[in-house]
């Protein structure tokens, strides 16, 4: 049965500063409710939207990032509805209609390793405010309060077409997008609900069910793929999937239908007379073109090109800019790409959290791991002061404590046996104690590698495991 | 002569020369607002903290302290433009205890200037309407005849000017709420070209039509507080920029168009009225003739059409939640408490809001909202050719003379021909003013000054030049 999955993101832009249309801060979180409002975002009367001009320009960013078509000029157009959360009762977005366009349609991108996918339009428009339920829910609140510190901060809106098959594809998508936005410096995407996710879903040309309240992009993947599911399932049992809106609740990790039933809303939508045109021109476009920052696919190909690693590494340590810049600071600390290149991708990562990668965005969270300390560890196993095993084990240390890796080396001397007397010596002693193994060994393979494992085990590691099975093999030989 | 009658240019230099303090004038013009104010009820609030204000100018000028060029000057300011610390009701219910924690520009301005906001005006609620009957606290009088209406939105600012109750005021404009009182009060009332004046903190009915205007007894009146508050604002994007300096010329030679359209539509007294201005005009040298402006038949479903639909949308958020009224949200979800709170609008809000609702309503915004706005355009492309012959065109500001209380107040539609004339400005982004241009069976006409895009200096200078040689009659008997 086909699948087809599309989204809309949202995603605020925390890198703007301020608010879309006052000068109020983006920074909302953990502030006394109603304590980041003006005038102006708390909607009273007389008041005026101005412009936000670094917004225009983060939106024209992405749009260029996403291959989208930019118009000469753009409107801001109000969306009418009411909504407690809303101070206006109405909210400033963009429209694609009468001639007019977002700042942003019919772009293109492709990730996860050759995939595409098209964007019908990228928007600019301003946040709600918040319903802050007394008693944790709706279903289980009295009464509701409402916190407008995050009304009016800037969003862009991206929808895609229905491209995507899978919910693999839907992570794979958003890992680009995400560092897509993470390079253009528009969002911390750490922030809690800084970056969200609708998705539409339809399973074999049935109707289409779309799915709100993902506050995650962690979780969209999630709720995809519970939302095919549950759709299959249906049409196994022949029961017809509903058009409808469905609600993803995030604490059963399940989809649910909409308590109050959404009806087609007319949102009456008008050009905002406050707001005169905003005229981007060709200037606009070519001084953006030039402050734009490198993007992921463009440092993808530096890395590979410039540092020689290889395309699977690059792309593994640019999907998180957090990762390709600490790859980025080691080199400059101490320069050897591949190497440190891959005890990030490889090593390091096996001691990051994973669902606290999920939740945080923020890859080395509680790990005292910084670029420094990877550039020694590189160095000192480039200059063989230590062998592999011995620095894997200085990095699940140092990643508790924060030490420097050539101090534990030194400490615990870790440094490789290289004088073969005291080499030799560790191997006649094994040989002693494990007379069984020794003669089992001379006709099985397998059995040297056991004597191998304690001399290792002997010396604590510090062995140079090549030198020591040589050794082994003449002592065999030799008997 | 009492202090309260004199003009605002009068008033700055008498009290900046210390031939009387501004104490004693706002005291005077107080005393003058009890007396008149029962028979008039041009204001929706006065302020006895006027005189502490101006006492501080006072004590200024005799410490030797720079003071502006309204230093002293009373004005009254609309009950729809946010003033800081005082009640902004715009005569609602819906708004009736919000007090704006900031001021609107123009008033910042004015205050800036050393002028003393002495009262809140009264309006039609939210501006919507011509008579000032729609207002939660009662209908404003006419002053030259208390048994008619002043004209709207603005009759509470016109009305409080006419009967010398503070000597300049601040209106509002929408399609022609400030030169409409004006007219039937007899007094000087400008709308400005869209975007000279600042818009931040008046509250909105149709923002891409309205401006502010002044209101006041003379020309120079006019001038005087114009010059105060027109000019660019960091505030509202959609004022131009540069701060325009406006002056009284004598100027002689201007070319004039007699708008055929606007006198065939008036009623025959006040066309007489108009004639007779015209003769005066050309008496001074104008060049006069008559032409047309064909569009103008349109222009009021135009107007009303995106007057309605915005004023749908900037009325939205009187939901009650962050500022209104008392009402215990107890018992009620959100929506039936929107709901419960927003039955409280006046009968011509909701009329206004539910028309305007619907024409923007999918299906019908190409239709209705669209077509309104290529009006727009097609009115501002005739006049702009007009203005290629024509330095002013020139008609009657209404097409009748002030009426009774109550006459039209159940007819909207007939209530709504009213502003045929003045609309035409407005949808052109255009600016136009009215001057007294006479009385007929003792009720004032106003005439209607039209100018190009920015050429208020041209319109103030053929208004001063009529009213030099007309010298009508400025304040009733009370």
């Amino acid at each position: 049965m086909e699948t087809k999955i599309g989204l809309e993101i949202h995603c605020q832009l925390t890198g703007a500063k301020s608010k879309l249309f006052c000068r109020c801060s983006c920074d909302y979180r953990g502030k006394a409710p109603n304590a980041n409002i003006c005038p102006i975002c708390s909607g009273l009367p007389g008041t005026l939207p101005l412009v936000n001009q670094k917004a225009v320009e983060f939106a024209g960013m992405i749009s260029f990032a996403l291959d989208c078509k930019v118009p000469d000029e753009i409107a801001f157009y109000r969306k009418n509805y009411f909504y407690p959360d809303l101070p206006k009762n109405f909210q400033l977005t963009q429209y694609n209609a009468y001639d007019i366009t977002s700042i942003g349609v019919e772009g293109r991108i492709e990730y996860g390793g050759g995939k595409n996918a098209r964007i019908r339009r990228v928007q600019l428009e301003e946040d709600p405010g918040r319903l802050v339920y007394e008693g944790g829910s709706m279903e289980a609140s009295v009464y509701a309060l409402i916190d407008y510190n995050r009304a009016g901060v800037p969003l862009v809106e991206i929808v895609t077409e229905p491209d995507f098959a899978d919910p693999k594809e839907v992570r794979l998508f958003l890992d680009k997008i995400t560092s897509i936005i993470e390079h253009l410096g528009l969002c911390d995407t750490k922030l809690e609900g800084s970056v969200r996710c609708d998705a539409n879903v339809s399973v074999g040309g049935g109707n289409r069910v779309e799915i709100k309240n993902v506050s995650s992009f962690a979780d969209a993947e999630k709720a995809v793929r519970y939302e095919i599911t549950r759709q299959r399932t249906m049409a196994s049992r022949d029961i017809e999937v509903r058009s409808e809106t469905r609600h993803w609740d995030d604490a059963r990790k399940v989809t649910k239908e909409s308590r109050s039933k959404e009806e087609e809303q007319d949102y009456r939508y008008f050009p905002e007379p406050d707001v005169p045109a905003v005229v981007l021109g060709t200037e606009f476009v070519s001084s953006l073109r030039q402050s734009m920052p490198e993007l992921p696919d463009a440092r993808k190909e530096r890395f590979v090109s410039k540092y020689g690693l290889s395309a699977h590494v690059a792309q593994v340590l640019i999907d998180n800019k957090h990762m390709a810049d600490f790859f980025e600071s080691a080199i400059e600390i101490y320069s050897s790409p591949k190497e440190i290149a891959n005890w990030i991708v490889t090593d390091l990562m096996s001691f990051v959290d994973e669902r606290k990668k999920e939740q945080e965005r923020s890859l080395f969270l509680g790990l005292k791991i910084g670029p420094e300390h990877i550039a020694d560890l590189a160095k000192l196993v480039d200059q063989d002061m230590i062998n592999r095993a011995t620095a894997k084990q200085i990095l699940g240390q140092i990643v508790r404590t924060g030490e420097m890796p050539s101090e534990v080396a030194k400490k615990t001397e870790a440094g490789k046996i290289d004088d073969a007397g005291a080499l030799a010596q560790a191997v006649e002693i094994v040989f002693k104690s494990e007379q069984a193994a020794v003669q089992d060994a001379k006709h099985n393979p397998n059995a040297a590698n056991f004597l191998l494992g304690k001399v290792m085990q002997l010396t604590k590691g510090r062995a140079d495991p090549n030198a020591a099975l040589e050794m082994i093999h003449t002592r065999l030989n030799e008997a | 002569m009492a202090l309260y009658t004199l003009d605002s240019g009068q008033v700055a230099a008498g009290v900046k020369g210390r031939e009387f303090s501004a104490e004693e004038y706002i005291y005077q013009l107080l005393e003058r607002i009890e007396k008149v104010e029962p028979k008039v009820n041009a204001f929706v609030s006065v302020r006895k903290e006027a005189l502490d204000e101006a006492r501080v100018i006072d004590k200024k000028i005799r410490d030797g302290e720079q003071v502006g060029a309204l230093a002293g000057v009373a004005v009254s300011i609309k009950d729809n433009i946010c003033t800081k610390g005082i009640k902004t009701t715009c005569a609602s219910k819906m708004l009736e205890t919000f007090v704006p924690p900031y001021d609107a520009t123009v008033v910042k301005r004015l205050r800036d200037v050393g002028a003393i906001v002495i009262g809140k005006a009264n309006l039609d609620e939210f501006a919507m309407g011509s008579t000032t009957e729609f207002s939660r606290y009662g209908a404003t009088r006419n002053p030259w005849d208390i048994s008619r209406v002043p004209g709207g939105s603005s009759g509470g600012s016109a009305a409080s000017v006419a009967a010398l109750e503070c000597t300049v005021s601040l209106g509002s404009d929408t399609g022609g709420s400030v030169r409409c009182p004006a007219s039937f009060c007899s007094t000087v009332g400008l709308k400005p070209t869209y975007g000279l004046i600042s818009r931040y903190g008046l509250v909105s009915y149709a923002n891409s039509i309205e401006q502010i205007g002044p209101i006041g007894r003379t020309v120079s009146d006019v001038v005087l507080v114009l010059n105060a508050i027109a000019g660019a604002d960091e505030n509202d994007h959609t004022t131009v920029g540069g701060k325009p300096a406006h002056s009284l010329r004598q100027r002689k030679g201007l070319r004039v168009g007699l708008v055929r359209e606007f006198i065939e539509g008036a009623e025959p007294r006040v066309a007489k009225v108009i004639h007779k201005a015209a003769d005066t005009l050309a008496k001074q040298g104008c060049g006069c003739e008559e032409t047309s402006l064909a569009s103008v038949q349109y222009a009021l479903a135009s107007y009303y059409t995106i007057a309605m639909a915005e004023a749908s949308s900037n009325l939205a958020r009187y939901d009650n939640v962050r500022y209104g009224f008392d009402l215990d949200p107890e018992g009620y979800e959100w929506n039936s408490y929107f709901a419960k709170a927003r039955s409280n609008f006046g009968e011509e809000v909701k009329r206004r809001v539910i028309v305007g609702s619907y024409v923007l309503s999918s299906g019908y915004y190409g239709k209705y909202y669209l077509k309104a706005q290529q009006v727009r355009s097609l009115i501002k492309r005739e006049l702009k050719a007009l203005f290629k012959k024509y330095d002013i065109l020139i008609g009657p500001t209404m097409p009748i003379l002030p009426f009774k209380i109550g006459e039209k107040i159940a007819d909207p539609l007939r209530m709504y021909l009213v502003d045929i004339d003045t609309v035409v400005a407005n949808l052109a982004g255009m600016p136009a003013m009215s001057v007294p241009a006479g009385f007929t069976d003792g009720l004032p006409v106003g005439l209607q000054i039209m100018a190009d895009e920015f050429q208020e200096q041209t319109m103030l200078d053929a208004a001063y030049l009529f009213e030099q040689a007309a010298k009508v009659q400025r304040s009733p008997d009370l």
